[in-house]
């Protein structure tokens, strides 16, 4: 069966099904972060003090530019498939994955230093907001990467039969990946130095 | 958004000039905090400059700046429930902000203490 508007845009809305789908589905992601901000904000305003400084600000800069970095190459990643190279695209969607690795790796050694020092989500109100809301941000994470690996491996075969929804794909990838740096931008001020 | 070669290719320079700038928006949001600024002030200046890095990388990586008509509909939409979402469980609970529980008042344990 062919599923119609992957590639050409429908009449109606101007727009290639996997594009409008993309959107709905990140208004439904900022439901979800827009939830746990406002958990965040009835916490922090409800509580007579809070704590300040109980995060590495400078592993938390560090992760900020990776994710910066990583849209920038991953909006190249778009672009080079735009201009028909391949090499090039492949190039920046690697770059892209793997500084989504690093920025894993740099998290799973900032909760180790605080799990080491009892500091779980049990420990206080902060630490309870603080893991559900880079652990929930840190699933966006690998699923990202679990789909650039995937449009790196096999998801490219595409490319030879049809390079126009490849180009789609790999935009739609990237409006997620852009919205998970875009999350990242509010909760590196909110958590790290507020 | 774009799909002439021509104005992608243009597009590239434009994608690393946003870049840099949330590069350097990043600095001055850590070297802000380190002026030791009162609460609320921090509070806006960060949250000032989020926004204005947020907006970068949705109108220039996201191309919501050169978008369809559905799109901004379907995000108008959102940004309506997300500000009934942030601020309709903030006006349940203004009354009695910063004011610490009835059991926290009535019996201040080591535990109670230890939650900030």
């Amino acid at each position: 069966m062919n599923i119609p508007y992957t590639v050409e845009a429908r009449p109606d809305t101007g727009l290639h099904n996997g594009k409008l789908g993309i959107w709905l589905f990140l208004a439904s992601e900022v439901m979800l972060f827009g939830a746990l901000f406002s958990a965040y904000i009835i916490l922090r305003t409800g509580s007579v003090e809070w704590p300040r400084g109980e995060l590495n600000i400078w592993l938390g800069m560090a992760n900020t530019f990776i994710l910066i970095g990583s849209s920038v190459t991953m909006v190249l990643a778009w672009a080079s498939l735009k201009l028909r190279n391949w090499a090039k695209h492949r190039l920046y969607l690697m770059l892209t994955a793997g500084l989504a690795i690093v920025f894993l790796i740099n998290k799973y050694f900032e909760y180790s230093e605080h799990l080491t020092k009892g500091e779980g989500p049990w420990h206080s109100t902060f630490f309870g907001i603080y893991f559900t809301l880079t652990g929930l941000h840190g699933l966006h994470i690998i699923g990202g990467v679990i789909v650039m690996l995937y449009f790196l491996g096999p998801g490219a075969k595409l490319w030879e039969r049809n390079p126009d929804q490849f180009a789609n794909r790999i935009e739609i990838t990237g409006l997620y990946w852009h919205f998970v740096d875009l999350v990242w931008i509010f909760l590196f001020p909110v958590l790290y130095l507020l | 958004m774009h799909s002439d070669p021509a104005e992608v290719q243009k597009s590239i320079r434009t994608y690393l000039m946003v870049g840099a700038a949330l590069f350097v928006f990043t600095g001055i949001t850590v070297g802000a905090n380190r002026l030791q600024l009162a609460i609320p002030a921090a509070i806006t200046v960060a949250l000032l400059i989020a926004t204005f890095k947020g907006s970068m990388v949705a109108s220039v990586f996201m191309h919501l700046s050169h978008e369809k008509k559905w799109i901004y509909g379907c995000l108008l939409l959102t940004v309506v429930f997300w500000v009934a979402l942030i601020f309709i469980p903030l006006f349940t609970t203004m009354d009695t902000i910063g004011t610490p529980n009835a059991s926290q008042r009535a019996v201040p344990t080591e535990h109670s203490t230890m939650e900030r």
